[in-house]
């Protein structure tokens, strides 16, 4: 249920664009309007939520440590998962950032009888999950040709990598591909795992079919309802010069594709999209393992009420002189004439 | 209400959750799965608010009137403090990779003990309360309303978590549940709703020191007695130190090892090993009665009970002044003690300059690692003695023993504490075989008993929870005959026992320094008949 009204919030919005920039002809709505206001709510958004977790102080240092420590000599560090020092937190975060290193752990458990648990590796949600993002990226960096000119000579290259295969015209690029099968899996591991089924919320459905639906309709504006190319730059060159304008002969297509990734945009700072900059704030993942070798300061540090030496003393003294052990304030009186 | 056959627990694990949705699956306490409530006497010892006599199987809980504020309040507060708290509320994609990690999950099928759920729990809260998203949308951004049904829920399964951090180690973003659960006990200690197997052990640590309440007297009195087995099984009577100003270092272990069986065993070896030294070497190790307990159950309640509990170290240590201090062998302590300690005490005890930068006056060894705090682990300090040829060992007298070792969560995921216990197995062992990779270091299996779950009245959970770490146990048992398990933690020493007696009958459970203990040849000592248990020696069986 969860999954289909998602689906039919991302059709509404399909027909939101469908209605608006198509029927009702509103271009400059749909083709400058909203697209500003998105890259601003995007933008300031973003920034906030980073600010925002920025605010809060680290107060303790909790990294999970995946591997040997800093130690004796003769013991040898696992200097990324367990790092000590600022290099190696780097390193860590680079390979949790560029290649998920913490999903590529994953194994699954199953019971057999026995009784029995088995643990098999599950690289599957990795390798989706990796397949993704950098798809994702690759076509988000091929667009950048729509918004420069000269277009520099990487985007150009990227382009043609991408199409490399060169399978009809316009050739065929391999993100697109990539991305339909990797949001497909995503999406059908939600569905077909019972676990991951009864976790998911709507928030984690939408994303899913938005990105799918952007997606999709870019694919139909390049391979087969065709939308003038001309006319498409000629707009987003109008927006990123601040010079916007409407040219003729951008197909409604180009509106509702347009209208998606304006939703994505604002969407993204309000939810779980956020991953992507939260992943650098992590606590457990960004900080050395060092405390024991560095004192760090807890900025809201306060004093706590204790029961001190003193008043333990007070309380047992005469149970420690009889059993040997050591005061600092004799008894008043010695411990036979108690009695 | 009796825990069922370990066949019949195993064949009522059902990882299918439920067809409904959780937030309309109302939350039903199970016998044997939760720990009785907090004793108010107890709450009262350390000054926590709303004290009061309730029964979690009752309706009417016995909130304070303005729960909810407290609540909200709460966690406005504690996400001001803490950047862990709010990211980990935002960030979470529920990928669902931590699902099937949680023993608990793994071993009762309830879906609310995946991590990713347990956490939900809080979020869907701080989302309902906190975001805009969830306020204009509710249940369709994951939102719900905060009701005392979900105080109870949140009673029930952040005291069904161990912290022991497993689910974090398999994160893409490292979210860490424990740390969820942490923050969630400290609001749920804001309404008076504790376990009493943690609120009793901290009423007493902060009284007497320790958490079985044990006061000095006694404390000497129980060490004193291992001395006599001791001095009945090798002839040597160690004489160990109390309160003893000037000693070169102070020793704290879990008071666990003064008092249960298997931990007492390797309090005899600790006895024996700083013996040994003083004999050998002139070390003086001094014992404290005011700081008697390693294992901080504040840390179970709240970072600042964990703060209250644990200035009694280096207070301590300052007011004995010792060159620096040694730490026994435990889970948790040794987390508070890596990651929290030095950064706590600062406005309760200053700079650490009246400690000297650890050395080992044996070996010259410097504890770079340790040099802050001042603190090392007994383990560290065993292996770097052994490393020098400064022990006497004899490993034939644990041939009897065929090893596998558990690694302790906390000193695991929390310090990356691997090898060192590993080069003491192999130095005092002649046998000894790891389980298999996904469940040993940082992938390690908790207990079942963590974080004060430890009580008799939640058997079926840690038998529940005990089931991957034993299930592993079990595969060398089969393949390589391990009858021995080694930890470096008193809760383990504690729960261990009974979940191996439960799903691997014939395997027991050993601290290090019970091998250390039986392994090393104290000076004039006599020809030893026994081992620390009190069991033959291999090949003296027929005598």
């Amino acid at each position: 249920m969860k999954a289909i009204y998602s689906l039919f919030l991302v059709f509404a919005l399909v027909l939101v664009a469908l209605l608006g920039a198509g029927a009702g002809g509103m271009h400059y709505l749909f083709g400058v309007i909203i697209p500003y206001v998105a890259v601003v709510l995007f933008v300031v958004g973003f920034v906030l939520r980073v600010i925002r977790w920025g605010k809060s102080p680290v107060p303790f240092r909790i990294p999970t440590t995946c591997g040997q420590e800093f130690s004796l000599p003769w013991i040898k560090q696992n200097k990324i998962d367990n790092p000590s020092t600022t290099w190696g937190v780097i390193l860590r975060m680079f390979f949790e950032v560029v290649l998920f290193r913490s999903l590529f752990r994953n194994t699954k458990v199953e019971l057999h009888d026995g009784p029995k648990l088995a643990y098999a590796s599950n690289k599957w949600l990795w390798l989706f999950a990796l397949l993704f993002h950098y798809s994702f990226l690759t076509i988000f960096l091929r667009h950048m040709r729509f918004f420069t000119e000269p277009v520099p000579g990487f985007f150009q290259m990227l382009d043609s990598i991408d199409g490399m295969l060169q399978i009809g015209a316009p050739t065929l690029y391999l993100t697109d591909v990539v991305i339909v099968v990797a949001v497909t899996y995503l999406f059908m591991r939600r569905v077909v795992n019972p676990q991951v089924r009864y976790v998911s919320l709507p928030a984690d459905y939408f994303p899913l079919f938005l990105i799918l639906g952007i997606v999709l309709s870019g694919i139909f504006m390049r391979y087969f309802i065709k939308t003038d190319i001309v006319a498409v730059k000629e707009l987003t060159m109008g927006l990123v010069t601040f010079n916007p304008k409407v040219p003729e002969g951008v197909g409604t297509i180009f509106y509702i594709h347009v209208f998606l990734v304006s939703v994505l945009l604002i969407y993204f700072p309000l939810s779980k999209l956020m991953h992507m900059g939260g992943v650098f704030l992590s606590p457990t993942r960004n900080l050395a393992n060092n405390s024991r070798m560095k004192t760090h300061v807890n900025p809201w540090n306060y004093p706590v009420k204790i029961h001190t030496y003193e008043a333990y003393e007070d309380e047992f003294r005469e149970r420690m002189v009889e059993a040997g052990l050591p005061v600092e304030k004799p008894l008043e009186q010695p411990v036979e004439n108690k009695e | 209400m009796a825990t069922p056959k370990p066949q019949e627990l195993f064949a009522s694990i059902n990882h299918r959750p439920p067809k409904k949705d959780w937030m309309d699956v109302p939350v039903e306490i199970k016998p044997g799965r939760y720990c009785y409530a907090a004793n108010p006497k107890s709450l009262e010892a350390v000054g926590m608010p709303h004290a009061r006599q309730w029964n979690p199987l009752d309706d009417d809980w016995k909130l304070p009137e303005n729960w909810k504020e407290i609540i909200i309040q709460g966690i406005r507060e504690r996400l001001e403090k803490f950047r862990s708290f709010k990211v980990f509320m935002d960030i979470c994609v529920r990928c669902g990779a931590c699902a099937d990690k949680c023993h608990y999950f793994i071993g009762s099928g309830d879906p609310k003990n995946m991590p990713v759920l347990r956490a939900e729990l809080l979020r869907s809260i701080y989302r309902g309360e906190f975001t805009k998203a969830g306020k204009i949308l509710g249940r369709f951004a994951g939102a719900r309303k905060l009701t005392p049904e979900v105080i109870k829920e949140w009673w029930y399964y952040f005291f069904q978590c161990s912290e022991c951090r497993r689910c974090s180690v398999f994160c893409p973003y490292g979210i860490d549940t424990a740390e969820i659960t942490i923050l969630g006990r400290e609001l749920l200690n804001l309404l008076g709703l504790n376990i009493d197997w943690i609120a009793t052990p901290v009423a007493n640590c902060y009284r007497t020191g320790n958490h079985l309440g044990i006061q000095p007297h006694a404390f000497k009195d129980m060490i004193d007695f291992f001395c006599d087995d001791i001095e009945e099984i090798t002839g040597i009577r160690p004489e160990p130190s109390f309160n003893k100003k000037g000693a070169d270092i102070l020793f704290i272990t879990p008071s666990g090892d003064v008092f249960a069986d298997p931990g007492t065993y390797t309090c005899m070896g600790y006895l024996m090993l700083f013996h040994y030294l003083k004999e050998e070497y002139g070390l003086e190790v001094t014992w404290s009665t005011y700081a008697s307990e390693g294992g901080n159950f504040g840390f179970f309640t709240s970072h600042e009970m964990m703060k209250r509990l644990n200035a009694k170290m280096y207070l301590e240590a300052k007011r004995l002044g010792v060159k620096w201090i040694l730490g026994g062998e435990c889970g948790h302590m040794w987390r508070v003690i890596h990651q929290y300690m030095a950064t706590m005490q600062q406005d309760m005890v200053g700079d650490l300059d009246f400690l000297e930068e650890p050395v080992s006056p044996i070996t010259g060894t410097k504890f770079e690692n340790a040099k802050a705090t001042k603190m090392v682990h007994i383990v560290e300090f065993t292996a770097d003695l052994i490393k020098h040829g400064k022990l006497k060992l004899d490993k034939s007298r644990n041939d009897n023993l065929i090893m596998t070792f558990h690694d302790s969560c906390n000193p695991s995921r929390g310090m990356g504490f691997h090898e060192e216990p590993r080069y003491i197995i192999k130095n005092t062992c002649n046998h000894f075989y790891d389980m298999p990779e996904n469940t040993i270091r940082e992938q390690t299996f908790c207990c079942g008993g963590g974080a004060g779950l430890n009580a008799g009245e939640n058997e079926e959970l840690r038998m529940m929870g005990g089931l991957p770490r034993a299930n592993a146990v079990k595969y060398v048992h089969e393949k390589y005959g391990v009858n021995m398990l080694g930890c470096i933690c008193a809760i383990d020493r504690a729960v261990l026992p009974n979940s191996m007696n439960y799903w691997v009958p014939g395997v027991q459970v050993t601290g290090l320094h019970e091998l250390v203990g039986n392994a090393l040849v104290l000076p004039g000592e006599q020809e030893r008949e026994t081992n620390l248990r009190g069991e033959p020696l291999p090949g003296k069986e027929d005598i």
